[in-house]
This record gives C-alpha cells, structure tokens and sequence, in this order.
C-alpha cells in the first residue's frame, strides 16, 4: 500500500472503513500494540485514523481510549487503564485543555504563579504515570490561540495567550529534554503547517468537542503515526537519488558539467542547491544516500563533481550509474548494502521510473514534481523521523563505506579464513550498561533478517530486562582494521527451570557485519557466561517471519539440537553446554 | 436534484461502507444500521468535500433528513 504517502484527506476520511478492511486482508504480519488515548476532547475519530496510518505502516493496534475529557482523571487514578497495561500513551490536549489564562489585572507574579499551575497539572499527570504504568509517553503540546485580545502584542505581553502557550509549550519541551520515553507531537507546527484558521475552526468543538476540525483528522493521524512507526523501527534507511533533474537541473550527458543547473546564479539552481543542502543533513542523521541514475558513470561523477554543488561523490554510500533499469538497480543497492528495498526510499523525477520500482520492489517513492518542492515532499514524509538519537545513527555512513573497503580486498584472498584475519577483527561482548541501552533498544527495534525471534523492546521494557537479575545479557561490539562499526549483536536469555537452562528470547545481528563470524564470537561468550552461572542447556527459538529466513537454521548450524517445529516453521532447539567448545577463530573478544 | 442524489448515494456508500445503500428526500439515520453520532461525522465532512461547501453550524444541528441536506446543497454548492 505504498498509495498512503501523499494522500488525500477527503479520500482517506470517505474510505476509512473499505481502507482498512483492505488493509487487514492484505496478510501482512503486523507488530500488535496497545495504545491508550487520553483526551481532553474527542477522540473517537482521531482513533480511527491513527489505526488506518499504523496498519499501513505495519503496526496492529488495540485502543484504550479514555471517556470524554477524563485524561487528568485517567492518568492519575483510572484503574481501567492501569489494567490494560498499555504499550504507549498518547495524551491529546489542546489549547482547549488550559483551564485558565492570564488576565489583564494580573501583576507578573500572578502570572508566573498561573503559569505554574497550569504547568504542573501535566507535569504531575506525566510523573504519576511513568512511575505506575512505565510505557512511552506521547504528548501533543499546544497549538495557538485561533484569536488574540491584543493583536501583534498577544505574543510579547505577558498577559497575551500566545505568550501563555508559547511559555506552556517550552515547559513541555524542558520535560522532554529531560526525560526519556517522552515525545512531544508538535501540533504547534502542524496547526501552522496546515493554517490554523482551517484548524482551529470552532464549529467542530461547538458541535463535537473536537479540539481540531475534522477534515484535518487524517493530517494530524499521519503526523502522530510517524512517532509511533520511529518508536517500532519503521523508519526508512536509505535516500536512493535520481541525478539529472533531481540533483541538478539538465541533461549532464547532454548539457555537459557546465550546461546543468546547481549554484547560486541562478533560481533553478539554487533551488536544486537547496535540494543537495537539505540531503546532506539527511546524512548526518544517519541516512544513507545513493545514487541511481541512468547514465555513463564517468559523466554522473563529473556532474557531482560540479564546483558549486552541495553532495560530492563521496557523499554516497554507493553509486550506481549505468543504463540498467533502475528496479535491477535498487534491488543491487539493498543487496550491498544488507538492507531490504522496503527501507530505501527511491527519488526520482521521472514518474514512469517511480512506478516501476514502485511496483516492483514496494519502496516508497514519493511524487518529485517540481524542484521548489522537492523538500516539502520529502520532509512530509516522515521517512526518518527521529524519536531515539544514538551516537551510531552519526557515523552509519563512513560504517556502510568502510563495509565497501572491505568487500574490495576480498577478492584478493583465495582463502575466506585469511580475508577474516586480514581484517584483524577485535569484538568487545559484555553485559549491557546504561550508556548503550538506546543503541540496544533501537537494534531490537531495527533488526529484521539476522533475529530469530524478532521479540520488539520499548526502552521501558529495556529498562526491566536491565534491571533483572533473571537474564544473562549480551551486547557486543565489532571492530577491525577499517574502524568501529558499533554495537551490532544483542543477545537476551532468561533463566528458565532453577537456572539449568538459559531460555533465549532475544538473538540478532545488524547485517552490516554478516559472514564475520562475529555470531560464533557471541555464542562462545553466551554459553560461557551461561555456564559460569549455572546453566546447562541453551534453548533458542526461530520464530519465522516474511523477513527472517537467513537464520532459519541458524541454531542447526551451531550444533543445536531441533527438539520440535509446528506446521508454520516454529522451531524449537536446545544445545547441551557442558565441555563446550570455543567456535570462533578469526576475532579476538576482550 | 437527481444529480445531488447520485453524487449524495456514492458519498453515503464509501462512508458506511455499503454498495446497497440508497438515499431519497425521506432518508434518515433511523434508516441506515452504522449512521451513529459518529458516522454522522464523517457523513457531513464527506458531503462537504463531494460539494465543495460548509454546512453552518445552525443547518448541521437542524437537518431533519437527506431531503433537507440536498436543498442546502443545491442553494449553495458550487
């Protein structure tokens, strides 16, 4: 369903019901959550949205939602919401939820007392409810006042709603700044985005008490599940660009380096400029940029060359340019890079070339019509929103580029053994600790073809398995003569029967380091910390999914015993650890 | 009016999700199983998008069945 990005609102609101009844049919597997929605205005319609957007992205919901306007009441005291244990929390307040503003009389005392007040009514509520329920919290902060008693001064004036939610809303971010699983929904930006004359139409709380107009539903739906998706490991990984007419204006092959458009001089090429700079900062969040074009290599890398453009060729993980049809060549750019084509998304300002890898491979390839827009389609997207920022996401690129390096000496070994060794590889494995638990969240979160069980954690859920002295933990490091290449393997077991056996719930790899041997390293490491606290048998599960089948038989591998499987591959193994033997020969761990 | 009616039966189909729907001046919600408070919701947002027009608050409180929605289409829609 890659049709839900752009959409269309009156469509989606019209169709919701024939939508999701095809999208459940569909028979994607869907990572199932319970969501509890606390509103201080409706929310019935808001749920229904939401559910459309998750389900598309991959997500099964269960809802709580609280009675109308009881969200205070809820947080604090609900025992109903407290029983259906939520996964995440989504408060939907609005403006419409600040019980008092300043007055004119007031002195700035009063007005700071006030602020306070209304400040610490939701504070108080995100407090209590971390401390009794613990899951991820989402928190809309506050769109402005549809009117303004004193005009332009309403923002500057302490006595000025603007500048009452103005100061509200810093005091949401602060929370945030200092709290972890805590995320604003920035309906601020949104209601501006969108105009918040058209949004804040009062017919619709006059009539239904919604805090938003309806037609905007699927807007704010979208924008909210975005949150969600990037907390699930929904988020795309790869940027695969088009060159001519994409990143610069013209033909390259034809114009030449000096006939394309990119630079100041003129207003398409500092559109297309623009472009390159808003890319470029893509990369430093950690996204990958490639290349695909249709075109001699020669001339692609001349035209990135350009003096006055913004992306250099070494910019791009890779770059294919050749006259292959680009479905061949983004399904290769997936392929070396270790990646699905699912989390790729393709840009390109030809629509028949869009279609086609559309069609053929489900990537995501969102309408480039004109350059001036290029951004805005992008960024609306939501491809990559950030929710978790770990130090890896920094250095993914320069990782994927050394894994270049590498794949290039290879060919000048005849033995596999020696290629290992020549790379000098050093593994640090140890239990986890709070300086990398983000990291570990978000792999059990990323990971789909090297996990067996594809068990998905909250950083709550994180957070207990840490606590607990009921688990043996593995979290180990790779690195080797190119550099470091980060926390790549995870690996959870919970003491099962007195301690005999280490039940293994968790076992994944980033890809980025397959056929490493890094996997036997973590084995050694597991089965001796096992032994040590008195475990005799290792049991692991392969739970297979659409995405999995690389560790099917993962386990046999090792030297697992398979004790059963059902009809839908389920498969159970056990490996007896007593005189273990050591399996890994080409890295030195510690 | 019969055009109103045509475009008014595709809109409620989509809504309640029901290719057998049928509305005429007389239709109510009593008429149709899913037309609650809350598909009512949806109903005026979709008209309104189908016709290019806003119903005022005073005409959404006071419409008593489809008839009364197609006569204020009809004197205001584009």
């Amino acid at each position: 369903m890659s049709n839900f990005y752009p959409f269309d609102c009156a469509e989606i609101s019209k169709k919701q019901k024939s939508l999701k009844r095809e999208l459940l049919k569909d028979g994607t597997k869907r990572i199932e959550k319970k969501i509890a929605i606390l509103g201080g205005s409706t929310t019935n319609g808001i749920a229904d949205q939401l559910e459309l957007f998750l389900l598309w992205q991959g997500i099964q919901p269960e809802f709580y939602q609280s009675e109308y306007n009881q969200y205070w009441q809820d947080a604090m005291f609900g025992e109903e919401l407290r029983a259906f244990k939520p996964d995440f929390i989504f408060i939907h307040t609005s403006n419409r939820n600040i019980t008092e503003y300043p007055d004119m009389s007031m002195k700035s005392g009063e007005v700071e007392e006030l602020l306070k007040t209304q400040t610490e009514h939701f504070t108080a509520m995100w407090d209590k409810l971390r401390e009794d329920i613990g899951c991820p919290i989402i928190q809309n902060n506050m769109e402005m006042p549809f009117w303004r008693l004193l005009g332009n001064k309403d923002c500057a004036d302490i006595h000025g709603r603007v500048n009452f939610v103005t100061r509200i809303n810093q005091s949401f971010y602060e929370y945030a700044q200092t709290h972890d699983n805590f995320f604003i929904h920035d309906i601020n930006y949104l209601s501006a985005s969108l105009g918040l004359e058209k949004w804040a139409d009062p017919l619709y709380w006059n009539m239904y008490k919604y805090a938003l107009a309806v037609p905007l539903i699927p807007e704010f739906a979208f924008s909210l599940s975005k949150i969600f998706a990037s907390l699930l490991g929904r988020n795309k990984k790869v940027l695969a660009l088009d060159l001519d007419n994409t990143l610069w204006g013209g033909v390259v092959g034809d114009d030449g380096v000096d006939g394309i458009a990119v630079g100041q001089e003129v207003p398409m090429g500092q559109a297309y400029c623009e472009f390159q700079s808003y890319l470029k900062a893509q990369k430093q969040l950690g996204i990958l940029l490639t290349v695909c074009s249709k075109n001699d290599e020669e001339n692609a890398i001349a035209g990135l060359n350009h003096p006055d453009g913004v992306l250099k060729p070494d910019d791009f993980t890779l770059i294919k340019a050749n006259w292959e049809p680009k479905s061949l060549n983004i399904e290769q750019t997936a392929k070396e890079l270790n990646l699905l084509p699912e989390s790729i998304v393709f840009v390109d300002d030809n629509p028949a070339e869009r279609e086609i890898v559309k069609g053929a491979l489900g990537c995501e390839a969102p309408p480039m019509e004109s350059v001036e827009h290029y951004i805005q389609t992008l960024d609306k997207g939501g491809y990559f929103e950030v929710t978790n920022f770990s130090e890896d996401d920094l250095k993914r690129g320069e990782m994927y580029r050394q894994n270049a390096e590498r794949a290039k000496i290879q060919s000048a070994f005849a033995d596999y053994g020696e290629y290992l060794d020549s790379l000098e590889m050093r593994a640090e494995i140890a239990d986890f600790s709070p300086i990398n638990l983000a990291r570990i969240t978000q792999l059990t979160n990323k990971s789909n073809q090297f996990n067996l069980t594809t068990k998905r954690f909250t950083p709550a859920e994180m957070e207990q398995v840490y606590q607990s002295s009921d688990y043996i933990r593995l979290c180990g490091r790779l690195t080797d003569k190119f550099g470091d290449n980060g926390i790549v393997s995870v690996v959870i077991g919970k003491k099962a029967e007195g301690g005999k056996v280490l039940d293994i719930e968790l076992w994944l790899m980033s890809c980025r380091v397959l056929k490493r041997d890094m996997e036997l390293a973590m084995l050694d490491t597991l089965a001796a910390e096992a032994a040590k606290q008195g475990a005799r048998i290792l049991r692991g599960h392969y739970y297979p999914t659409a995405k999995n089948n690389m560790v099917k038989n993962l386990y046999g591998d090792f030297g697992f015993e398979k004790l059963s499987e059902d009809s839908g591959g389920n498969a159970l193994w056990e490996l007896d650890i007593r005189g273990y033997q050591n399996k890994n020969k080409h890295i030195k761990v510690n | 009016m019969e055009e109103i009616f045509e475009r008014l039966n595709g809109v409620f189909r989509d809504v309640f999700d029901d290719d057998s729907i049928s509305v005429n001046e007389e239709t109510t919600a009593e008429d149709i199983e899913d037309w609650d408070s809350l598909n009512h919701i949806t109903l005026i947002d979709a008209v309104e998008s189908e016709f290019g027009m806003r119903f005022t608050m005073g005409e959404v409180s006071g419409m008593k069945n489809v008839g009364e929605m197609a006569q204020i289409i009809k004197e205001r829609a584009k």
